[in-house]
């Protein structure tokens, strides 16, 4: 099987960071908001896991960015939160790949959970604090569909070539 | 399984140093959120961005839209007749009410007049949708469709057709963002319809409540009281229903535990009025203004 060509690749991480970013502003039903999963977080792991070259740094930090003004933060906030995961995954990104899915899925809700603890603190700073349960519900959610995320994505770049 | 790819990092010749290029832009990071919440340099940086977020925010309301006209233009025809029986029938009674209205306004001018003090009545509004879009489950801020171009201002009051709706708290070329009244961030001050008691009303998350943590135990405050706007401050034009008192426990010593039920559709307003109107004469400078409105809200405060 050939892989897919950089160009092709490249491309896929666009869209499907556009998509994810997307999805976070979609309105949803009252009960399910606030587990919406980050999957243009999830989208960028996995990008940083398969393909580090072309998940660099600069658009993981830019996508954050985007959320950012999409949500109507303080700018800075959600860029630096996808920065901080995507340089952990980078750094990761040898040993977990040999990992087992759920392993990775621990991993990734350890991540997670690193970026909901930073935007609960920099929410805190610029007093916005809000300081219920629900708002770590994303990190479990997020861990649970990290096996989805890894067929979906394995998928997409098998089909294509 | 997440599977190796040809093109994985190459253990020589490694590109940028990672770690460098993560402080940098961590650093650039920090330095934007530290402009953005204390300097407000970087508006202009925003503004740009907001453009190019612009359509995403149009797609993103559009299916929804797009439902409703669809829902709406197919509507059978007994139903149309139905809904406008009902309409006709409430104009004729607001009209009633209306004439009424129109000696009292005119006496209330004259002795408005007479205090030298024109305040109140909105002079303009422009109906504005919101759009449908989430912006945090945990903020209660929603997004209107119209923005800088439409002559849109940070701190203006916006209204919907029961009540005091929220107010404008950052303003983009085609959007604006609004806080609404029941965001834990907002505070109003208002009165008491019938025993004129003065005291803030503030936000506590939940779309149903507001909460009136500063009367005290003695307050003349029954349920049932309608909460009006005060103009103080001059943020919100005064005499417009915020809400209502649902209960009012004197458990304590000093302060009474008061609660209050917005009179605006906070949860189901499509539409929402934005209003310009004059301040009062004596509402003091700006900078004052702003703080007394909303004392803890970085949307009217900083």
């Amino acid at each position: 099987m050939r892989p897919m060509s950089m160009f092709a690749r490249r491309l896929l991480y666009w869209l499907s960071m556009a998509a994810g970013l997307v999805l976070a502003i979609v309105p949803l039903p009252g009960w399910l908001d606030p587990v919406r999963p980050d999957l243009a977080l999830l989208a960028m792991i996995y990008f940083v896991l398969t393909s580090p070259r072309i998940a660099g740094l600069g658009y993981a930090w830019l996508s954050g960015l985007f959320l950012d003004v999409l949500r109507g933060m303080v700018l800075g906030q959600h860029a630096l939160g996808f920065l901080v995961v995507g340089y952990l995954t980078h750094k990761l990104q040898l040993r977990m790949r040999m990992f087992p899915i759920v392993q990775q899925a621990v991993i990734v809700m350890l991540l997670l959970g690193l970026y909901h603890f930073l935007m609960f603190w920099i929410d805190g700073l610029t007093g916005h604090g809000f300081t219920g349960w629900v708002r770590w519900l994303p990190v479990l959610s997020g861990a649970l569909l990290w096996p989805l995320v890894v067929a979906l994505g394995d998928s997409l770049t098998r089909r294509s070539n | 399984m997440v599977e190796l790819s040809h093109d994985s990092r190459p253990i020589i010749g490694r590109g940028p140093p990672l770690t460098a290029y993560f402080l940098t832009l961590t650093a650039i990071s920090v330095g934007l959120m530290m402009a953005d919440q204390r300097y407000h340099q970087i508006d202009r940086i925003r503004e740009s961005l907001s453009r190019v977020i612009y359509p995403v925010q149009r797609a993103v309301d559009f299916p929804f839209r797009a439902t409703d006209w669809v829902t709406g233009s197919f509507a059978d025809r007994s139903r149309l007749r139905q809904e406008n029986l009902e309409l006709t029938a409430r104009l004729r009674l607001a009209n009633l009410q209306l004439q009424r209205f129109a000696v009292l306004e005119e006496e209330n001018r004259r002795l408005r007049e007479m205090r030298a003090n024109t305040a109140g009545i909105a002079e303009k509004v422009l109906v504005a949708s919101i759009l449908n879009v989430d912006l945090d489950p945990f903020r209660h801020r929603v997004l209107l469709d119209k923005g800088a171009a439409d002559g849109v201002f940070k701190d203006q009051a916006v209204l919907d057709g029961e009540g005091i709706f929220g107010q404008v708290s950052k303003v983009n070329a085609a959007t604006a963002e609004v806080i609404l009244i029941s965001d834990a961030e907002h505070a109003i001050p208002v009165q008491s319809n019938r025993s004129g008691i003065r005291t803030i009303a503030v936000g506590t998350g939940d779309q149903n409540k507001l909460s009136l943590p500063f009367v005290t135990v003695e307050a003349d405050l029954q349920p049932g009281d309608l909460l009006l706007s005060t103009g103080m401050g001059g943020v919100f034009p005064p005499g417009y229903p915020v809400a209502q008192v649902s209960t009012v426990k004197r458990a304590g010593s000093m302060f009474a535990l008061v609660e209050a039920k917005p009179t605006a559709r906070l949860d189901q307003a499509r539409e929402v009025l934005l209003v310009w109107f004059k301040a009062p004469v004596e509402a003091a400078p700006a900078a004052t203004d702003a703080a007394t409105a909303t004392p803890t809200a970085p949307a009217g405060g900083q």
